[in-house]
């Protein structure tokens, strides 16, 4: 078909915005979907993260300037849990992490929502039982040097994938002084000291990179 | 050209990967596994018959000079559409293969058949040539990904049959060049003798 | 030294060919002789630097405020073809010098999924506007490293016996495998 202005801007007109109606139609049936699955994925992560619970309720805390979500698990009335909503940076993206602590502060479990690492390295952080959750179940984080070996921590790393590890051990840093926020009201600096937190906060920026 | 040829030339005599070498992101960007391989393919093949209906379909309405945004425009659409039926119904699988589902905006394959075929033939020779160029790309991916996940991971759709010592080079970055630099020379080789 | 980690990161550490596989078709195209790298490369920066801010603005202006963030694909892609074409036409006319060296390269970038490619990663990533355009910008020099060291490996190539069956795309995958596991010794920098 021969080109002039005219059929040029109505044909474009046209195509975009049947296209743009299209795609707006299928976002909203997909809406709904969508954010049930991710609402599935998390309820799944709670379980997993938390000791047996009745009920939920959530909140967020402030922790140097970052908002993180806290949900508490009641059974009862008595509170046995906190299951953190935390983040960090690793080696292919963004991971986000659901952190589970027990009313004394061990870590119950750790459920990893999303990451972007190397597949069979990195990516074994979202196995059940993986050697770096193992580490953590059980135990308190303030008890423990929050860092891999190859940096004077406590932590071995999984093999291969000390970026991917160091995020990780990041991640449940940020978790459990969001916890030890909500638990003791403080800010973290009595347990960790404030300038660990500002420098985990600047070694995670960084390592988004890697 | 009969209606089974435009479907068989696909797998091997215009096999996108091999011979067209079209779309070599996705080839080497999602191929770590089979099964993530030939997910790939199928995204696409699903774009590609949609958008070289579609295009064949409006042929006659779109003036030459905004062929291409037009093209492009109808394809972004599909792409957008099964990024979210996926992000719905399949949001595992949307995560492991991430950008590279909005990437398929931008696969060479796409333009290139809605320009080369779907903008000359009827809507059925289209969706034939989509169904055929599709499946090639699609068993592409996933023999490059199934030698992956052998040789790197031990492993084949997923059923684990050696654990330990596997070279997992072949999962990472490296891996993706050479397996299929090797697989060309295979396809070269075979061709060659054919001739 | 947030920027620091991020050009690194992106130059070496991630380099969007050999570690992201993005840009593999120019850079299996565009890569037979160093000049015509070189010019690819300079292309490459000038519209992912532009297009990084482009999309920023929109992104956080347009599309966040109205909700319909999931119209990114083919937001992104038209506003990107369209700069391309505003760059190429820009260009003519306000350094004619410039145009010649990049000019026949600039209608190769669209298709180019580096560039969408690392629009879309640096809103994922969230990245502030600064951190975005430092980040385009090195993903584009490392495009560039990667092109022109490739490019210097076909040239000697070409010299070479090579067999039969490898000659041609083959024998530069191979080398271009060889090459990411070069780069893969940069892990451990950052």
């Amino acid at each position: 078909m021969k080109s002039s202005f005219k059929n040029m801007t109505i044909v474009m007109f046209c195509i975009t915005l049947i296209c743009s109606a299209a795609v707006g139609g299928v976002y909203l049936l997909t809406k709904e979907r969508i954010e049930q699955a991710a609402t599935i994925k998390f309820q799944k992560a709670l379980s997993v993260v938390l000791p047996a619970f009745d009920t939920v309720s959530q909140e967020s805390v402030d922790v140097n300037g970052e908002m993180i979500t806290i949900n508490t698990a009641t059974l009862e009335g008595r509170t046995v849990g906190y299951a953190v909503s935390s983040n960090a940076g690793g080696f292919g993206g963004t991971i986000d992490m659901v952190v589970g602590f027990d009313a004394d502060g061990k870590v119950v479990g750790v459920n990893i929502l999303k990451h972007s690492e190397t597949p069979g390295l990195g990516s074994l952080i979202a196995n059940e039982g993986n050697i770096l959750v193992n580490q953590f179940v059980g135990k308190n984080p303030a008890e423990m040097t929050l860092k891999v070996r190859k940096d004077g921590g406590s932590i071995d790393a999984l093999t291969g994938a000390t970026i991917t590890s160091r995020a990780y051990i990041n991640g449940i840093e940020k978790a459990f002084n969001a916890y030890l926020r909500k638990t003791t009201g403080a800010t973290a600096e009595g347990y960790t000291g404030a300038t660990t937190v500002n420098a985990t906060d600047k070694a995670e920026k960084g390592e988004e990179n890697e | 050209m009969s209606k089974l040829s435009l479907i068989t030339k696909g797998i091997l005599k215009e096999n996108p990967t091999f011979v067209l070498l079209l779309g070599m992101c996705p080839t080497l960007g999602t191929t770590t596994s089979a099964i993530n391989g030939m997910s790939m393919g199928v995204a696409t093949m699903a774009v590609l018959i949609l958008s070289n209906m579609t295009i064949s379909m409006i042929k006659n309405l779109i003036p030459d000079k905004v062929r291409i945004p037009a093209f492009i425009v109808v394809i972004a659409s599909f792409v957008t559409v099964v990024e979210l039926l996926m992000q719905a119904y399949l949001p595992a699988l949307y995560e492991t293969l991430g950008v590279f589902i909005p990437l398929i905006v931008v696969n060479c394959i796409i333009l290139g058949r809605a320009e080369a075929f779907a903008s000359k033939n009827s809507i059925g020779d289209s969706a034939l040539d989509g169904i055929g160029i599709g499946l090639g790309f699609t068993l592409s991916l996933t023999t490059i990904g199934a030698i992956r996940e052998i040789l790197g991971n031990g492993s084949i759709f997923g059923w684990q049959f050696a654990s330990e010592g596997m070279p997992m080079i072949f999962i990472f970055a490296p891996g993706a060049f050479i397996v299929l630099g090797y697989l060309l020379v295979l396809f070269n080789k075979v061709t060659a003798k054919n001739k | 030294m947030e920027y620091l980690f991020i050009i690194i990161g992106a130059i070496f550490v991630n380099n969007v060919v050999l570690a992201q596989f993005l840009g593999i078709c120019p850079f299996l195209g565009v890569s037979s002789k160093v000049s015509t790298s070189l010019g690819m490369g300079a292309a490459v920066l000038f519209v992912m630097t532009i297009a990084s801010i482009v999309v920023f603005l929109i992104q956080n202006y347009i599309l966040v405020p109205l909700g319909i963030e999931y119209m990114q694909t083919i937001v992104f892609i038209l506003v990107i073809a369209a700069l391309v074409q505003m760059v190429e036409i820009m260009l003519k006319k306000v350094s004619p010098a410039l145009y010649q060296a990049l000019g026949i390269f600039l209608p190769l970038i669209t298709t180019n999924c580096a560039v969408l490619g690392v629009a879309l990663l640096q809103v994922q990533k969230g990245y502030s506007l600064g951190e975005s355009v430092v980040y385009s910008a090195s993903t584009a020099l490392g495009f560039a490293l990667a092109l022109v060291l490739f490019a210097g490996l076909r040239e000697r190539l070409e010299l070479n016996d090579v067999p039969k069956a490898f000659q041609g795309t083959a024998i530069a995958l191979i080398t271009a495998g060889i090459m990411a596991m070069a780069f893969m010794g940069f892990s451990g920098i950052v």
